[in-house]
């Protein structure tokens, strides 16, 4: 019986075969957003006509005949960062409350041609920067395992909205592990794939150079059917590499890894990260060698001064990309009285229309980049930059594929961070060499740390367009992970309808 | 590393275009050198003999041929415009200031 529980591929069979129409699954959908989502707040914006007349179209479709790709039919929330027409997107900021695009972004017009129902867009830290969704203009998302704690972000909605059975697939975008690091958070699976992979245009804009956009699912398969729907080059985003998707649905079928390399990085292990989270990854690994991987240890030194190397770099990119929002041409406009000068009302608008860490990392980025601490602050970034991928190529010298948890720790209280900057900015210690560099990361749920009973992330990270070998890896690992718990993780989930 | 002080941001705050209450450049002077005491690690490492890396990709004049394709109308351009007049953007004065 296909139902909101089931998975996207199981689904998408379905509707082959005609035993449920994308009407009746769409329903269902919008019916568990309108009796859950007031309790976890994961979608922004619900287009409940827009994602019937979508479903309608495609059951006529089918009924007709005609080839469908292969999740046509299926239901998907999208992070509210990208552009889809007449639909509102907010990238979570106040300056661009009720904007409506006059277009679609290159991954919502993929799906729309795909025929994947978008269901509406979910909530973000404001133009994903935060790690918590807490820097939402519109409110915080809760997670559907403890709603007194965070689903992680930038892309928190989409994470929450999968793992809360709202959708089966959803879209975020990660630049420093706004993908994996949520659905660690909310034990579901995340990838953020290599860089260029997925096409940009049509993505407000944080950090040109580490922004990706990638797929959220409850299984590895669910993830690779997406991960190829969207993937692919396009010639409206010239850092769009030109080469074949990986096959990604292929790798995630193959449930082998004998004879893999696996390299586990020393230093995001031991100190610094929960017990619980440790235990789980040490686990995996057992998991790994009975299925004929071979473990071997890698070093990256470097790593350690990543994290401050992204907090140069992002801010200083985003403070040139989010110069465009300049109260002329879209978004909010404030004190626009016929007495001050465009100068004035600009400076007006963005005072009013961006939050506290949009504006602190702004303001850093401008820091950064003024003349006299450009070397100093941005330069000596870039060269980390470069140190970290050489960490990379030593370590993958050594190893198919890398390693590590996730986060350092499970889900965090609503509030626990939200005053420190320093210390929220090291929940994405393990996911950020990985944007640097530009390769692909994949978060698989490992299981709940021992002492709180949240999910556990593990990251599996591929070099540079080999973003089939974390599918083959994590569909391995998933699989055994199953066998030995005998059900899905999320079905240790505390039923949302009695959380309060 | 010379304090981060509230002159500062105030310059800062200029350039980026984002007007600050007096209470909200102290906040942020504070925050900015707490900030600035954690990431300027990068220099510990950073040395003369490293090149710099910008983007993760090696491409560079990535061109497509110049061929017309339909894009959005004036209607749809100005669709999200704060205000408009004669099919134009309108905006508030911009010459004729300091």
């Amino acid at each position: 019986m296909t139902n909101i529980h089931s998975t996207a591929a199981d689904m998408a069979s379905a509707l082959a075969a005609k035993e449920i129409s994308s009407i009746e699954l769409t329903k269902q959908h919008l019916d568990r957003i309108a009796s859950v989502d007031g309790k976890i707040n994961a979608f922004l914006h619900i287009d409940n006509a827009g994602a019937l007349e979508q479903a309608e179209a495609i059951d006529k479709k089918r009924a007709s005949g005609e080839k469908l790709s292969p999740l046509a039919g299926v239901p998907i929330a999208v992070k509210d960062i990208l552009a889809q027409k007449g639909i509102p997107t907010t990238a979570g900021s106040k300056i661009l409350e009720g904007w409506r695009p006059p277009y679609d972004s290159t991954v919502v017009a993929k799906l729309k041609a795909a025929g994947v129902v978008i269901l509406g867009k979910t909530n973000m830290d404001e133009f994903a920067m935060g790690s918590s969704t807490e820097n939402s203009a519109y409110g915080t998302t809760q997670n559907p395992w403890d709603l007194t704690r965070t689903p992680g972000g930038s892309s928190g909605g989409s994470a929450a909205a999968v793992a809360a059975f709202e959708a089966p697939l959803a879209i975020g975008t990660d630049t420093g592990g706004s993908i994996r690091q949520p659905a660690a958070l909310t034990g579901i699976v995340g990838v953020k794939p290599t860089y260029g992979a997925v096409s940009r245009y049509g993505v407000v804009a944080y950090s040109s150079s580490l922004d990706q956009v990638g797929p959220f699912a409850r299984t590895v398969l669910d993830t690779a059917l997406l991960h190829e729907a969207i993937a692919g080059h396009d010639e409206r985003d010239s850092t769009s590499i030109n080469a074949p998707v990986p096959q990604v649905v292929t790798a995630a079928k193959r449930l082998d890894v004998k004879g893999m390399k696996i390299g586990v990085i020393k230093e995001l292990s031991g100190s610094g990260f929960q017990a619980g989270v440790s235990a789980r990854i040490a686990e995996s690994i057992e998991l790994l060698v009975a299925a004929g991987a071979e473990i071997v240890e890698v070093s990256c030194p470097n790593f350690e001064y990543a994290l401050a190397a992204y907090y140069l770099i992002a801010p200083s990119e985003a403070s040139s990309n989010l110069a465009r929002f300049d109260s002329m041409r879209y978004g909010l406009r404030v004190g626009d009285d016929g007495s001050r000068g465009a100068e004035e009302v600009m400076s007006a608008t963005r005072e009013a229309g961006f939050g506290k860490e949009v504006k602190r990392r702004i303001i850093l980025g401008t820091y950064a980049l003024s003349s006299g601490y450009y070397d100093a602050y941005y330069g000596s970034a870039q060269k980390v930059r470069t140190l970290v991928k050489q960490d990379f190529d030593n370590a993958f010298a050594k190893a198919d594929v890398l390693i590590s948890p996730v986060t350092p720790t499970t889900a965090f209280k609503i509030g626990e961070k939200s005053d420190d900057p320093v210390a929220m900015y090291l929940s994405d210690i393990a996911t950020i060499p990985v944007n640097m560099a530009g390769i692909g990361g994949m978060s698989l749920p490992v299981g709940l740390a021992d002492e709180d009973g949240l999910p556990v992330g593990l990251q599996i990270m591929a070099p540079v367009m080999q973003d089939d070998r974390f599918y083959r890896v994590g569909g391995t690992l998933e699989a055994a992970l199953l066998s030995k718990w005998g059900q899905p993780i999320l079905s240790k989930a505390p039923d949302l309808a009695v959380q309060k | 590393m010379a304090a981060i002080s509230r002159d500062d941001v105030a310059h800062l705050a200029k350039l980026a275009r984002i007007e600050m209450t007096p209470a909200e450049l102290d906040h942020m002077a504070s925050e900015l050198e707490q900030i600035l005491g954690a990431v300027k690690r990068v220099q510990e490492v950073a040395t003369s003999d490293i090149a710099p890396t910008s983007h993760p990709l090696s491409m560079s004049n990535v061109f497509r041929d110049d061929v017309v394709k339909p894009s959005l109308t004036n209607e749809e351009a100005l669709s999200g415009a704060p205000a408009k007049a004669d099919e134009r953007f309108k905006v508030p004065q911009i010459l004729g200031e300091e």
